[in-house]
């Protein structure tokens, strides 16, 4: 099953792939340039600036990826078991010997560079995901397959909350995705997007406390337990008077379920949010959900806040305003109008109000100085990108490859999803990179390395079958 | 399993999510353009270029207000450094308190980030110490202003003052920020318009932390254009010699050119140095001028309403002459059974009376005018039709009108007239003998001194007055405004001013109320008059005159309160005047009046 070496290596190649991933990295690094350009030091090549360094990271990047596509493709399937350990090992090694940035512990400094196994560590579960469920025709419809693929994605997920670093955890939710194609159950999918709706609105009605009669002040959540409970017996009494007797049993049970786990989940959500979760994150999903603004005009209504003049209401230090980074983000892309204010002319930009402007935040820098046109582009690169991803991945006579090019699809998706959503308001601030885009050699390096390695599976497609 | 249709399933939930990203970005960037304006707000900063006020002049060009720089330090408390706060504050003369009060004032605004002001006005000499060792303190840096400057030191009043805008000014006039300074009073307010210039504005960028940055490309600064200079009325020395006469008295002297309406000088006293309201020292000083009891803020000259007293006599004779009420030659008793008199007399005619300030002649005269058999059969109906009449002919004297001049809040005083009366007693209740007062200057009528001199102003022109001004030239070689070259003609006959004219001289002749101030080489017509006081105070003293009597060039309406007979107190200080601005200098002969005048103190009466 070893390839037939008769063609060169980068014949096969997806020349297209590889193209609109150039073009992601140059107009990321153009951008990354206008963000943190610095007067004295004009040079985009400088190696004390960010940009210089991105450039380094770029010139790594290009050579590792070469150097995969030189690579033989069995070798990610026969070593994909160590390379999924050596990262688990990372990980581990994170913990021990890390230095904390942003209050998460997840930075391995070596020499002048920190390295971030997280962004690597994608990497391995989407090679160890694809082994096992190529090598075992794995069948989603048991249990076991399912805990085993659990486990996969849950230990090095684990390793990153323990960090802890919330947002390299969420797009580990992207695997779903991956193993939705392989078969997973699509309730998966609707169960959970189901939860997010449901949690919302628990977090909605939470936020809020509600004087109750006899119970006194309490979490608004409870009337929305009320509420699922009233419908949950509607539900009960209308199984009762409309359902054949020989099926009833089997509604009450999943009735009395899902109403019993509706009111446990949104209870859990609070308590969650209440006393799990660190401020700044609590304050985050508050924000996002329109919530703690609310909370701010309470108190100006309060106090006898005198009219300001409208910069100084938006002007505030980021300690004294928990949503400061959203609106600047926000009022960076809208000020970005149709054409956008130019390159290197963003006034947001320039003047420094835009927050992590040239890693999390890059997006409103583009948006900003490249308008809604050059936001569409990027949005359209990605879907693009992703898009032929899948059909790649579909072609593939390897489920190896399949499963992993399902891997690589979904991580670019989601955190397209997490960074575009939450730099236009949609998601809560979430520190992860914009693939390609944002500054950092490991998520550069580790992005190329995962689309490269799925290009040089694809290229080896028609003469191999594993 | 089948499993084909998961694909489709996978790229939808990616089309989906990225169209609601398209949707929102197109909102966000397109649609709604309050981002827009909020990014503008927070990264852009006009700031504004102010020009140069406009320098003001004396009708020498002799400089009177000019410009002097000094520097506001400004302090951003969140760029601040921890400092050596002990030696900031002895370098700026200040509290630490200051400091952190002032800061905690930024936080409670939530203007942290924004540049406060700390210490207002330092002198250029005090500054150049500071700038020496501003650099150790990041944070604080200093913005220059400019005040004015009065280097005659006179004319306060005349000259008006500048101050900070209030916030009804700010309210009623767009072109003003809150932080601007603005004329208050005088030429300063008149003339605002012309002297302030037209802002400039220069466009920078703001960062998160408060730094400006100049702005490259999109918006050109606009240049600021500096105020236009001014030529004033105003003789200088006149005015300084006027306040030197006026030195230990309450009062006023209104001069004005008669054939163009100029203001050659207008004292008010007490007065005072004008650079007392000028920078650091001026909210201290305002306040103790407010509180003295000689109001030193108030200008008599415009805003004072007095009765007018003898003085008033001029305006009757010429009004009754005009009726036809009198001839020149009417000759009336000397009836002291109704109203006192003074002086040697019996049976004057009109130039005589109008001489020996005969009082019932005057009584008579006015209830000729007033009750003039118009209406037979009620003395009451035919009162209020004769008074109608007088007071048409009072009010063309600019009696009871702002006389269009240019000073800011002139008073108009109060020509009583048909309606005032009936207000005051009931319609149809009164009649002449109710309100003979009026005839001698007395009683309801209240002059300002501006429109006493005015009236000096009409009889040296026989018949006509330009409104009084203070501005001779917009810009230096300019024209007045064009109400200033426009006479108001009262359209009484120049004959009758013959029979006025003539016994205004000899007012200051042997036998004249003002014999002792009359001036050698000069002919000054004049008319004294003694206004009495309620409360048993000393009488005031008045007196306005005009010189020479062919051609006049100057008159004069001297007020001075609580001094006694005008002919002693005001009369010479008029012709004082009149010498130091016809001759330059002030002859031998009368160097005993002039000291007289000096050492008279009035202001403890």
């Amino acid at each position: 099953m070893s390839s037939l070496g008769r063609q060169h290596p980068l014949a096969n190649v997806d020349w297209l792939t590889v193209i609109v991933y150039g073009a992601l990295v140059i107009f990321g690094w153009m951008n990354i340039y206008s963000a943190a350009v610095v007067d004295t030091h004009p040079n985009p090549m400088d190696m004390s600036q960010e940009y210089g360094k991105q450039f380094l990271f770029i010139l790594i990047s290009s050579f590792l990826g070469l150097m995969v596509l030189y690579m033989e493709g069995e070798f990610f399937n026969k070593f994909a078991i160590y390379i999924y350990g050596l990262f688990i090992l990372l990980l581990l090694l994170v913990l021990a010997i890390g230095t904390t940035v942003n209050g998460a512990k997840a930075w391995i400094q070596i020499g002048g560079f920190a390295l971030q196994p997280a962004e690597f560590a994608k990497i391995g579960v989407g090679l160890m995901l694809a082994k096992y469920i190529s090598n075992t025709k794995a069948k989603f419809n048991n249990w076991k397959t399912r805990l085993i693929a659990a486990v996969i994605i849950g230990v090095p997920a684990l390793l990153i909350l323990l960090q802890p670093d919330v947002g390299s955890l969420l797009t580990f939710v992207a695997f779903i995705l991956a193993l939705y194609r392989e078969g997973l159950s699509g309730n998966v999918l609707i169960i959970g997007l189901g939860a997010i709706v449901f949690g919302v609105l628990s977090i909605i009605t939470g936020f809020n406390k509600i004087n109750y009669p006899f119970f006194g002040e309490q979490s608004g959540v409870f009337i929305l337990m009320t509420i699922v409970f009233v419908i949950g017996l509607v539900f009960m009494l209308m199984i009762k008077n409309f359902v054949v007797p020989r099926n009833r049993k089997k509604l009450y049970l999943i009735t009395i379920l899902s109403t019993v786990a509706a009111i446990g989940f949104s209870f859990s959500v609070n308590f969650m949010i209440d006393k799990v979760l660190a401020k700044h994150q609590k304050t985050r999903i508050y924000v996002t959900l329109g919530l703690e603004e609310k909370e701010e005009d309470r108190s100006e209504m309060s106090g006898d806040a005198e009219t300001a003049e409208a910069a100084d209401i938006v002007i505030r230090s980021k300690n004294d305003d928990p949503g400061y980074n959203a609106r600047m983000a926000k009022i960076a892309v809208g000020n970005g109008g149709f054409f956008g204010q130019g390159y290197m002319q963003g006034p947001m930009t320039k003047n420094k109000y835009v927050p992590e402007r040239w890693t999390d935040f890059i997006f409103s820098v583009i948006s900003e100085e490249w308008g809604f046109i050059g936001s569409l582009a990027v949005i359209g690169l990605f879907v693009f990108l992703i898009v032929r991803l899948i059909n790649m991945a579909e072609r593939q006579r390897s489920q190896f490859s399949r499963v992993y090019g399902y891997c690589v699809a979904s991580i670019f998706f989601l955190h397209l999803l997490i960074n575009v959503g939450m730099v236009i308001g949609l998601a809560p601030i979430i520190g992860i990179p914009l693939p390609f885009m944002s500054y950092g050699g490991s998520s550069l390096i580790g992005f190329t390395l995962l689309l490269f390695i799925f290009l040089r599976l694809d290229a080896e497609r028609l003469s191999v079958f594993r | 399993m089948n499993l084909d249709g998961r694909r489709i399933t996978i790229i939808l939930i990616v089309c989906v999510i990225a169209i609601i990203f398209v949707i929102r970005l197109f909102f966000l960037q397109v649609v709604n353009s309050t981002w827009k304006e909020q990014a503008t707000a927070l990264t852009e900063e006009e700031i504004p270029l102010y020009p140069p006020r406009g320098i003001i002049y004396d009708r020498e060009g002799r400089m009177l207000v000019t410009n002097q720089t000094v520097y506001n330090l400004m302090v951003v408390p969140k760029k601040v450094q921890p400092f050596d706060t002990l030696s900031l504050c002895n370098l700026l003369r200040i509290q630490p308190s200051d400091i952190t009060t002032l800061f905690a004032k930024a936080k409670a605004r939530g203007e942290y980030h924004r540049p406060q002001l700390l210490v207002e006005q330092i002198a250029p000499a005090d500054y150049a110490a500071i700038s020496e060792q501003l650099y150790k303190f990041e944070g604080f840096f200093a913005e220059s202003r400019t005040l004015r400057v009065y280097p005659q030191r006179a004319g306060a009043l005349f000259l008006g003052d500048v101050g900070k805008i209030s916030p009804g000014e700010y309210k009623a006039n767009p072109y003003y920020t809150k932080q601007e300074y603005i004329g208050k009073s005088g030429i300063e307010k008149a003339y605002e318009t012309e002297l302030r210039g037209i802002k400039g504005i220069k466009y920078a960028f703001r960062d998160n932390v408060g730094n400006i940055k100049d702005q490259e490309g999109d918006k050109e600064d606009q240049a600021a254009i500096p105020g236009t200079d001014l030529i004033c009325t105003m003789d200088a020395d006149l005015q300084n010699y006027g306040e030197k006469l006026m030195q230990n008295k309450r009062g006023c002297i209104v001069a004005i050119e008669p054939s163009t309406g100029e203001i050659l000088a207008m004292v008010s006293a007490p007065t005072y140095d004008p650079n007392l309201l000028v920078g650091r020292v001026r909210g201290h000083n305002f306040n103790v001028m407010t509180n003295d009891a000689q109001k030193p803020l108030f200008n008599r000259a415009t805003q004072a309403q007095y009765r007018p007293g003898s003085i008033f006599k001029l305006a009757q004779s010429l009004t009754a002459l005009s009726v036809g009420a009198i001839t020149a030659q009417t000759r009336i008793h000397c009836n002291r059974g109704i109203i006192g008199c003074h002086g040697n007399h019996s049976y004057d005619d009109l130039e005589m009376a109008i001489v020996h300030s005969c009082n019932p002649y005057f009584r008579e005269v006015m209830h000729r005018v007033v009750e003039g058999n118009r209406d037979p059969k009620s003395r009451f109906r035919d009162a209020r039709l004769g008074l109608e009449i007088w007071q048409g002919y009072i009010q063309r004297f600019g009696f009871g009108t702002d006389l269009h001049c240019d000073i800011p809040s002139v008073k108009t005083g109060n020509v009583p007239g048909v309606e005032f009366y009936d207000k005051w007693y009931g319609k149809e209740q009164w009649a002449f003998s109710t309100i003979y007062s009026l005839s001698i200057g007395e009683g309801e009528m209240l002059v300002t001194p501006l429109q006493m001199c005015n009236m000096a102003c009409v009889i040296a022109n026989r018949g006509w007055y330009v409104a009084p001004h203070t501005v001779k030239q917009i810009g230096i070689g300019g024209k007045p405004r064009e109400d200033f070259l426009v006479r108001y003609d009262l359209g009484i006959d120049t004959a009758h001013f013959t029979t006025v004219v003539n016994a205004m001289e000899k007012v200051l002749q042997p036998g004249g109320t003002a014999w002792r101030s009359a001036l050698k080489d000069i002919v000054v017509c004049g008319k004294t008059g003694t206004v009495q006081n309620a409360g048993g105070k000393e009488d005031h003293a008045v007196f306005i005159c005009f010189a020479p009597k062919d051609n006049p060039k100057i008159a004069i309406a001297v007020y001075t309160e609580n001094a006694g007979f005008g002919g002693t107190w005001s009369a010479p200080v008029a012709t004082l005047m009149i010498e130091k601005y016809l001759n330059d200098s002030i002859a031998k002969s009368s160097e005993a009046r002039e000291k007289l005048i000096f050492d008279a103190n009035f202001l403890d009466r």
